[in-house]
């Protein structure tokens, strides 16, 4: 049903380009250059030099204080044999995984799926209420939502031990991994809410009828219609909550690391050598490990994406 | 689509903000003006904070020296503008705090800091000796022969001053007679041995709801494990972290210390462990000795004139009842004898103290803000809010009969007490110690505990400079 009057501007937008095939935005090298040379300029000032500053650092025994704060001596590899043959450093590895499966993988991505699921069918105020109060637990700072912690879990008087009539219990002392858990989970659920929404409104609702009418259970039409519509979101989501997960540093707030390093995972790790252990060398070898870590892992899902989309 | 002029605008504004990125980048090392003549604006940083931790110290500092100090300029003809940023922190995340600012050639004019961090901070070049920042006028100070020897080393670093120290403290054990009561304990307390201390903890562990004794333990706590926990009880072995050139390592006093610790948190539960293992357990231990829950507490006389001060707005922790309620008494050694020098009681003393900042801008004004801040009338305006032992003889002599706690201290604790090696190693020391302290409270044996601390000293200083097994 178009008419034929969007011809004439077209017309007049393809001129320039006609002009300058080899130069769509018709700026010239020179004057692209320069046009983009602020964004050039921020990147190099705050992506690539701290890289590459933090890999100089990390051959270094630089320190926060002392000697090695004057005049640091260059140690080469040394950081990164000390970081992985100590113990403390795989230790630290290991809460991390535990802590992005049991957080991110399972707790937030399957919860976030849940609630997407189990409100898609509601309309109106309740939708909002549940979506709200979820979001709520997104949109609080992290810091505030920290101190909101520390008083539900505290030992004292603390509001889970007077809802459990577990008086005493000192949570995140006994069970700090799970808090820090239960925390992110808390945290984090919403993102995967949100976007499990979005896509669970994009598959074809004629899909949905049509196993319907063949008498598929809900479980069944979760398996065969809506698991595979919505793959492509299943992958991202697990892909971003991993490496948040793996990159946050938000559960120090509640537990600081402790008790005796036991959810000491690696940005915790990392900021306990660096700043208040003053080792900066040691702490941004470690850094470089990390974001190695990162890399694999990015590099993983995207091998995964493309052998799904070729199949 | 883009014509031609408005195509020129838009590179004129690319070059501008990248110019202007570029300047940025530059302002900052502009040359400063360094003609006195001109208006002066100095700033004071501390641990400090009106309402929070030290706030006694923070009052002083915006309502009486930077008024005064301001006036007096003012009368010399000089217009200098004196402010005053306050933290509120842990000290440790205080600690890092001016070291990044000193690292990064920023920071406050005069920088409050503990003693025991000058010497990494000497060595890392942040601060630099005091003579060499203020000037001649330094050295001419009226103050230096006030302030003994022993406590000027507190801010001193390979023989050369780098601070004015702000006062002297000491350790006691703190208790309440109203628990000693109830436990048929008597009110003029006063233990001869560990196990005298044990053995008030057992009866007092027969009250309902109370926690005999709290020995602070752990890396939470920070230095506030090392000062007021292990170190106190060391010297009542007979050891000192640091002697003949060598750190304490895995030697029988070390164990001594590390067995009390077993005792009184693993085997006999006299101690509450998890509380040693809390990020906020130091102010919890303080809310809970407010409130009668712990019966003794072993901590600086910052403890009494501080936290648990019944005066308006000083205390986080204030004791309506303070002065009955509380007692103190000095800290016996391990047997009565076997402390060091022989000593029956011993004691561990710090001191903190204010530097000059070498990139100050106005360091000569800076030294007499400093000196200002050290003369007698800053301390009677000080000790007029809460009195504290200051480092100044004049003014102790003057205003500590007021006090019988700190007049205590100052006579019969400052005399038999001990003090941390000013070294660069000793907070990594210090930290080390603490993680002995934790593991054995968080139920490692002695012997792995106090083998794993002495490794870990073996890597901080080197296999020869650690003593014992």
């Amino acid at each position: 049903m178009t008419t034929g009057t969007t011809t004439a501007p077209a017309g007049s937008a393809i001129a320039p380009r006609r002009r300058r095939a080899d130069d769509v935005a018709g700026l010239g090298t020179a004057r692209a250059g320069l046009f983009v040379a602020p964004a050039l300029i921020i990147i190099g000032l705050f992506l690539l030099f701290p890289a590459v500053w933090t890999i100089w650092l990390g051959m270094t025994d630089y320190r926060l204080t002392g000697l090695q704060a004057a005049s640091p001596e260059f140690v080469g590899f040394d950081n990164y044999t000390d970081a992985l043959t100590d113990p403390s450093f795989w230790n630290s590895l290991w809460l991390t995984l535990i802590f992005v499966l049991f957080s991110g993988i399972i707790g937030q991505t399957l919860i976030g799926f849940a609630l997407a699921w189990s409100v898609r069918n509601i309309h109106g105020w309740a939708k909002a209420l549940i979506e709200g109060l979820v979001l709520a637990a997104w949109v609080i700072p992290a810091s505030v939502a920290s101190f909101l912690w520390l008083v539900l879990l505290d030992r004292r008087s603390g509001t889970v031990n007077g809802l459990l009539g577990t008086e005493g219990t000192a949570w995140l002392i006994d069970h700090p991994m799970e808090s820090i858990i239960v925390f992110n989970i808390w945290v984090g659920t919403a993102f995967s809410m949100q976007l499990f929404s979005s896509a669970l409104s994009a598959v074809p609702p004629s899909q949905i009828e049509s196993a319907k009418m063949v008498g598929a259970s809900g479980w069944q039409q979760l398996r065969d219609v809506i698991v595979p519509n919505i793959k492509g979101h299943i992958l991202t989501n697990t892909l971003l909550i991993t490496l948040w997960t793996f990159n946050t540093f938000t559960p120090y707030l509640v537990t600081a690391g402790g008790p005796n390093g036991k959810t000491e995972i690696l940005s915790v790790y990392i900021y306990e050598t660096a700043i208040p252990g003053g080792q900066l060398g040691l702490g941004a070898a470690i850094s470089l490990i990390m974001l190695l870590i990162n890399l694999v892992i990015a590099l993983g899902y995207v091998r995964v994406s493309r052998g799904r989309k070729k199949r | 689509m883009i014509n031609h002029s408005r195509r020129r605008t838009l590179a004129a504004f690319a070059i501008a903000t990248a110019g202007a990125l570029v300047f940025a980048g530059c302002a900052g090392e502009a040359p400063e003006e360094t003609e006195e003549s001109g208006p002066v604006t100095l700033t004071i940083t501390a641990n400090a904070i009106t309402g929070g931790k030290n706030a006694a110290e923070a009052d002083w500092i915006t309502d009486w020296v930077i008024p005064e100090f301001e006036a007096a300029m003012e009368e010399d003809g000089k217009d200098v503008t004196v402010e005053f940023e306050p933290q509120g922190v842990d000290d440790e995340n205080y600690k890092t705090k001016i070291a990044l600012d000193l690292q990064s050639g920023e920071g406050a004019d005069i920088i409050g800091m503990d003693g025991i961090w000058v010497g990494e901070f000497a060595e890392a070049g942040y601060i630099k000796p005091l003579s060499e920042v203020g000037g001649d006028a330094v050295d001419d100070w009226e103050g230096w022969e006030q302030i003994p020897e022993a406590v000027q080393a507190a801010l001193s670093f390979d023989d050369a001053r780098y601070g004015v120290p702000q006062g002297a403290d000491g350790r006691v054990l703190y208790f309440n007679k109203d628990l000693f009561e109830q436990a048929g304990l008597p009110a003029d307390w006063q233990p001869e041995s560990w196990d005298d201390v044990l053995d008030a903890a057992r009866e007092l562990k027969k009250l309902d709801g109370v926690t005999p004794i709290q020995l602070n333990a752990g890396t939470a706590m920070g230095e506030a494990t090392t000062m007021q926990g292990l170190l106190p009880m060391l010297v009542g072995t007979g050891e000192q972290v640091y002697e003949e050139e060598q750190w304490v390592g895995d030697t029988d006093g070390l164990n001594d210390v590390l067995d009390l610790y077993k005792t009184i948190y693993v085997d006999e539960g006299l101690g509450d462990a998890v509380l040693q293992q809390e990020a906020a357990g130091r102010d919890t231990s303080f809310q809970l000795f407010a409130s009668n829950q712990i019966g003794i507490l072993l901590e600086g006389d910052y403890f009494w004139r501080s936290v648990i001060n019944p005066a308006e707005g000083v205390g986080t922790a204030p004791m309506a009842n303070r002065d009955e309620v509380v007692g103190y008494t000095k800290i016996p050694a391990m047997e009565p004898g076997s402390g060091i020098n022989g000593q029956n009681f011993v004691s561990m003393s710090g001191g903190t103290g204010r530097v000059l900042n070498p990139n100050s801008d106005h360091p000569e004004v800076a030294w007499e803000l400093l000196a200002f801040m050290n003369s007698a009338d800053a301390y009677e305006a000080r000790n007029a809010g809460t009195l504290a032992i200051t480092p100044r003889t004049d003014v102790n002599d003057e205003m500590l009969a007021d006090d019988p706690m700190l007049t205590y201290v100052s006579e019969e604790v400052l005399p038999i007490t001990a003090y941390r090696p000013p070294l660069a190693a000793y907070p990594q020391v210090s930290t080390a110690l603490q993680q002995a302290t934790l593991d054995v409270v968080s139920g490692m044996s002695v012997a792995d505990a106090a083998s794993a601390y002495a490794d870990a000293v073996k890597d901080i200083a080197g296999d020869d400079a650690v003593s014992g097994g």
